[in-house]
């Protein structure tokens, strides 16, 4: 009996997931688990079917084998609610849009041309706080750094309450002091309100740093299993030969 | 109608306003500007001058293509061949072959060409060259409860669509991922503006109408931080222009479309002084 088998806490399978693009397999006989209270992540080298997987999770694409909710007997749970934050965005700076307007766009039916009612701004802000974001509320979108605005999305995606959190790649691009906070944002988030999260990086320190998980993908999972035991494993030297000097 | 007409001259006794036409003129402009003034926010945010000036170049191969078939009314054909048309631009611009700019300028070309093709059968273009122009001074009760119509109809669309199309705008896979079909509200909105445009036209025409809907939203993006401030600046300079511009085209006896774009272009140079002034 492995580590994976014996946890009681619920989880995300996935079974023998098979995706095929264009008549090209790009991934094959994926195994895994995405616990609550974990953070996963996910590396590989470009074109190793992180997005690919990312997009299978949320539904995007059709994908064969499966993918399971269970609670920490094995049962299969409800319908999966997932959270999604996506790479930061290049967006026109120009565009006259506030921080309010995205979300209320996001959370209420109410077109936000026409304003944001009071009780919304209100539960807004407190989405917003959970990131140490509420001082963003009336802020343009134009005038918010790329950690702020990742933050934003981070805080989007909580709502609705997600049973799994999708980030890809959402630090890429962001300074470094951003990169920090946002993920300490993750780890809270991780710790108190026990969400499982699956993480794309390519910043091999961060996944070192705040990895509970860590899962080598190379079309397959070639590797998966605590930070250093991948580290350590000849699959990864095989894949960041060079850049595994550097940590 | 007679009602409407009586509680316009009492509340505003203009010489301007003795004739019938030119209050019909009036009403005309008070119902189509301020949703030409919101659907410009989003054709600006999204930076689709270019789609809607394709789309008003349309109009003239919309009713080319009416006369040949026998359709029953100018207006009937130009819509149905605007919408058709909105379909195929953002079929085209989704397969993403060429530069989007490129493909919607083949279509603008090709469409003005037809038209004309069409319409100046036997030297006759003349009878169809106010429809370059536009006559607002022609409008009928008729038109007016159309223009009601679609007033009502189009913030309803308006309201039911914004949100997701904002999302869309800002990022399409986030608005996937919260259940948006960006493909279908993109569509939406392309048959929406070109719904908007068509009726437009024959009062503000073909040179002018993408101005009509472009310049307001585009002055008013210089000056808003907020969706809420876009739209309102929008309708604001979209009424004021129209307005202002229907007068001084009866005092100078111009063309009112003429008249109108030109105070729209005069609130978006304000824009941009001010503009800089805010940003530095």
């Amino acid at each position: 009996m492995n580590l994976l088998e014996r946890c009681h806490l619920c989880r995300i399978d996935l079974k023998h997931i098979r995706v095929v693009r264009g008549g090209q397999e790009v991934l094959r006989d994926i195994n895994m688990h995405i616990h609550c209270g974990q953070l996963t992540m996910l590396i590989g080298q470009n074109g190793a079917g992180k997005t690919t997987l990312i997009r299978a999770l949320l539904g995007e694409i059709p994908y064969e084998g499966s993918i399971r909710h269970e609670d920490g007997q094995g049962k299969a749970m409800p319908r999966m609610t997932t959270g999604y934050v996506p790479q930061h965005l290049a967006f026109d700076p120009d565009i006259p849009l506030t921080v309010l307007d995205l979300m209320g766009a996001a959370l209420s039916r109410r077109a936000v041309w026409t304003g944001v009612g009071k009780r919304k701004k209100e539960e807004i802000r407190a989405i917003l706080e959970i990131v140490h974001a509420g001082e963003l509320l009336d802020r343009p979108l134009g005038r918010c750094s790329g950690g702020e605005i990742q933050r934003v999305m981070l805080a989007l995606a909580l709502h609705p309450a997600p049973d799994l959190l999708v980030l890809d790649e959402p630090v890429s691009g962001v300074d470094e002091n951003g990169q920090r906070l946002f993920l300490n944002v993750v780890n809270e988030l991780r710790r108190g309100r026990h969400m499982a999260i699956l993480m794309v990086s390519h910043d091999l320190n961060l996944v070192r740093d705040y990895a509970d998980h860590v899962v080598l993908l190379d079309k397959t999972v070639l590797m998966q299993g605590r930070p250093e035991t991948v580290f350590e494993s000849d699959a990864f030297r095989d894949t960041f030969g060079m850049e595994r000097r550097q940590l | 109608m007679q009602g409407i007409y009586d509680l316009m001259d009492r509340l505003l006794p203009l010489e301007a306003l003795h004739y019938n036409f030119m209050k019909n003129a009036l009403l005309a402009i008070l119902l189509l500007t301020p949703l030409l003034g919101l659907l410009g926010t989003m054709a600006v945010n999204r930076q689709m001058a270019f789609f809607s000036d394709a789309l008003g170049h349309s109009a003239l191969t919309g009713i080319g293509l009416g006369i040949l078939l026998g359709a029953a009314s100018d207006l009937l054909s130009m819509l149905v061949f605007g919408v058709l048309w909105a379909l195929l631009i953002s079929l085209i611009r989704h397969t993403g072959t060429a530069g989007a700019d490129t493909v919607i300028s083949v279509f603008s070309s090709t469409s003005v060409a037809l038209g004309l093709l069409i319409l100046s059968r036997g030297g006759g273009f003349a009878r169809y060259s106010s429809l370059l122009v536009g006559d607002v001074l022609a409008v009928t009760p008729l038109d007016l409860l159309y223009l009601l119509l679609a007033l009502v109809l189009g913030v309803l669309a308006w309201f039911l669509l914004y949100n997701r199309l904002l999302l869309t705008s800002v990022s399409a896979s986030l608005a996937r991922s919260r259940g948006v079909h960006t493909r279908l509200c993109e569509i939406a909105f392309g048959v929406l503006v070109a719904l908007a445009v068509m009726l437009a036209i024959r009062w503000v025409g073909v040179m002018l109408i993408n101005a009509l809907l472009i310049i307001p939203a585009a002055a008013a993006r210089n000056l808003a931080g907020s969706a809420r401030r876009h739209a309102l600046f929008s309708i604001a300079f979209a009424m004021v222009s129209g307005v202002a511009g229907l007068f001084s085209a009866y005092a100078w006896n111009t063309s009112a479309g003429a008249a109108i774009v030109l105070y729209a272009a005069f609130f978006y140079l304000l824009s941009l002084l001010l503009h800089r002034r805010v940003r530095g």
